[in-house]
């Protein structure tokens, strides 16, 4: 992969949390028949209220970044966790992630960057790269580990629901356009 | 080059002669399962024929299995108008394996899966919960998906895009001392892996105490393998898995036992003695925070649980009665018993188990996941502390991030419950782990008698 110099976008940290961030924290278990993507923003971090409280008032800008460490989302598989992020356009920057977390973020399009070493404080200015991530305050660069290939496909494709689409109407084969990976859905 | 159990079994549902770790696969989905966030899996799944001028037909429903439990029955307008949604889903498409709100089919969906003969060994089985590795303990290659990766599958009949994943061989020799459980052992393994330490992998479970194990602490041990992070925990199926499938869930004809090969390739091999195990105790906040318990014998408790799809079963309940019988829980504990599954509440009703339970001052709840994931019943209060059987201890788990949650075993729990206080269980209780459903012959003494 060649290194990009031109950032793919410039974001601010507006918050940082510690390992094992589990998806009861950012979606409790509660809320959970609340099932709709649309409805499930105003749960994000429900029990961390000061961060609710800044997402759901909008004092935290759409587009902004948390940096979390390692194993981010682990627990349950509940959708809401990745699209209660979504919903306020986050970019999860974290040192790791849980796999079923991980999977669906992808799905639905909510951005994250796994960037084994990022650190930060809030208020920090960040730019992220092609493979890095820049902290303009601190002046520190971390590297950053690509998705796993086997989704590329359904990024590149804009989401999961999208890619199926496609996979139905056999405009796709397994991993990317007809032809370049093998034929159509077995 | 040999496989694993989990390679064999995605070359095989993907139409290859062999795969490694690391190949992208898409295997053809024996079973898909759900609970109550089908409502979400079925919003999602319009949206994917949305403009395809297709009709939004499931690719299979004698493979797709929903199991009402999260919320039995319904504690709210919200959850019943889900519910709804989804009993007039199943009958529009015609779901087969649909369990609803009754004591002649409920039960917890990691439960009602094994018991009813839904799973073999060799079967790719998804579902939309992080514990559908449970079912690995039957010899099944099992992995928790979202709701909208379920879409998916409801649409194509395969999951789209999955990496094979390493494996990693946990070796268990030795015995487990008495009352010494499967919780204890998988508690332990998870400590030492740490929450993440088998992320992406899958966990194989061999050796003299796997062997020896029924499938009811096989399933404690695949249920809890997602709490290091795994993708699936599996246990080669043997002769321990068809006398289950057999006897329990009822199941006819030849089953194949897909097992690993010799010279199969693993990431890691661990090397457990488990007949110097101690019982083992998760604290506040994490699931890896794993003690011995004699490190935190003597913690007050509010309120201890025994059930869910980790510790409810038969055999669970029956080590508990068994010390609770003709004693009493202590003053200020409040103890909630959640069995499993229906048929497992039936039969403990049935050998007296539940009557030990109730003399005790246990409060008996219909099966479901009850206070587990903290929505339904048995909240916590401000500063209270649980003791429980369940798999998580996250912040904010049993519906209060000012309350917190310690794991333990069934027979740690009982004993807990009559002091109060996190205790040691008494010897020489009589522990019967062969305790689950009466075979038929069984039955017909029952009656007979
Ligand atoms: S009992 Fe608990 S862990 Fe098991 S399925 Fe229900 S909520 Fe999940």
């Amino acid at each position: 992969m060649s290194t990009s110099s031109s950032p793919r976008t410039t974001t601010r940290l507006v918050w940082k949390l510690a390992d094992d961030i589990s998806t009861d924290v950012i979606y409790p278990g509660r809320y959970m028949a609340t099932v709709l993507p649309s409805e499930t923003p105003q749960y994000a971090f429900a029990d961390l209220a000061a961060l609710n409280k800044a997402l759901v008032t909008g004092e935290i800008p759409r587009g902004s970044a948390i940096v979390a460490g390692k194993n981010f989302g682990c627990g349950s598989s509940r959708e809401q966790a990745a699209s209660t992020l979504k919903g306020h356009d986050l970019v999860i920057i974290a040192r790791g992630f849980a796999r079923i977390f991980l999977q669906n973020a992808i799905n639905l399009g909510l951005r994250t960057i796994v960037c084994p070493e990022i650190d930060g404080e809030a208020g920090d200015e960040l730019e992220i790269f092609e493979d890095r991530v820049v902290n303009r305050t601190s002046g520190n660069s971390f590297p950053t580990v690509p998705l796993p290939r086997s989704r590329q496909a359904i990024i590149d494709a804009g989401g999961l629901i999208a890619y199926t689409k496609q996979r139905l109407m056999g405009l796709m084969g397994p991993m990317g356009p007809m032809g370049l990976m093998g034929g159509p859905t077995p | 080059m040999g496989m694993t159990i989990a390679e064999k079994i995605l070359a095989r549902a993907s139409g290859r002669a062999s795969v490694t770790a690391g190949d992208v696969v898409e295997p053809r989905v024996d079973l898909a399962m759900s609970h109550e966030n089908a409502a979400l899996v079925i919003n999602q799944f319009l949206e994917i024929y949305e403009g395809t001028g297709r009709e939004a037909r499931v690719w299979d429903p004698a493979k797709i299995a929903i199991i009402f439990d999260h919320r039995v029955p319904a504690e709210s307008a919200k959850t019943a108008t889900n519910q709804k949604k989804i009993r007039d889903f199943v009958a529009a498409q015609g779901i087969g394996k649909f369990h609803d709100i009754r004591a002649d089919q409920g039960g917890i969906c990691h439960q009602i899966l094994p018991e009813s003969g839904y799973v073999l060994p060799g079967a790719v089985v998804v579902g939309t919960d992080s514990h559908t590795t449970t079912h690995g303990a039957l010899g099944a290659f099992a992995f928790g998906i979202g709701a909208t990766e379920m879409a998916s599958v409801w649409a194509l009949g395969i999951a789209l895009n999955i990496e094979v994943p390493e494996t990693i061989k946990v070796i268990v020799n030795g015995t487990l001392p008495e009352l010494v459980s499967a919780k204890d052992l998988i508690l332990h393994t998870i400590g030492r892996l740490t929450a993440e330490g088998a992320n992406y992998k899958v966990l194989e479970f061999h050796g003299e105490a796997i062997r020896n194990m029924t499938t009811s602490g096989r399933l404690v041990l695949c249920n809890m393998a997602v709490e290091a992070g795994a993708t699936a925990g599996i246990v080669p199926p043997d002769a321990e898995t068809l006398r289950y499938l057999h006897d329990v869930a009822h199941v006819r004809g030849t089953i194949t036992l897909v097992r690993p090969d010799a010279d199969a390739v693993y990431s890691q091999t661990i090397e457990i003695d488990c007949s110097q195990l101690t019982y083992q105790i998760a604290c506040p906040h994490t699931v890896d925070n794993v003690k011995p318990l004699s490190e935190i014998e003597g913690t007050a408790i509010d309120q201890i649980v025994i059930g869910s799809c980790t510790n409810g079963r038969a055999d669970d309940l029956a080590v508990a009665a068994s010390i609770l019988s003709g004693r009493k829980i202590a003053r200020g504990v409040r103890m909630l018993v959640f069995p499993a599954s229906w048929r497992i509440y039936d039969e403990a009703l049935k050998r007296g188990v539940i009557a030990d339970l109730i003399g005790a001052g246990a409060v008996v709840m219909n099966p479901g996941c009850g206070c587990c994931l903290g929505v339904h019943q048995g909240a916590l209060g401000d500063g209270e502390v649980a003791l429980s059987t369940t798999n998580r201890n996250f912040l904010g788990r049993m519906g209060n991030p000012k309350a917190k949650v310690y794991l333990c075993s069934p027979a740690v729990a009982a004993a807990s419950a009559l002091t109060g206080r996190i205790s040691r269980p008494p010897q020489g209780v009589k522990n019967d782990e062969h305790f689950e459903f009466p075979s038929h012959d069984n039955q017909a003494c029952l009656e007979a008698c």
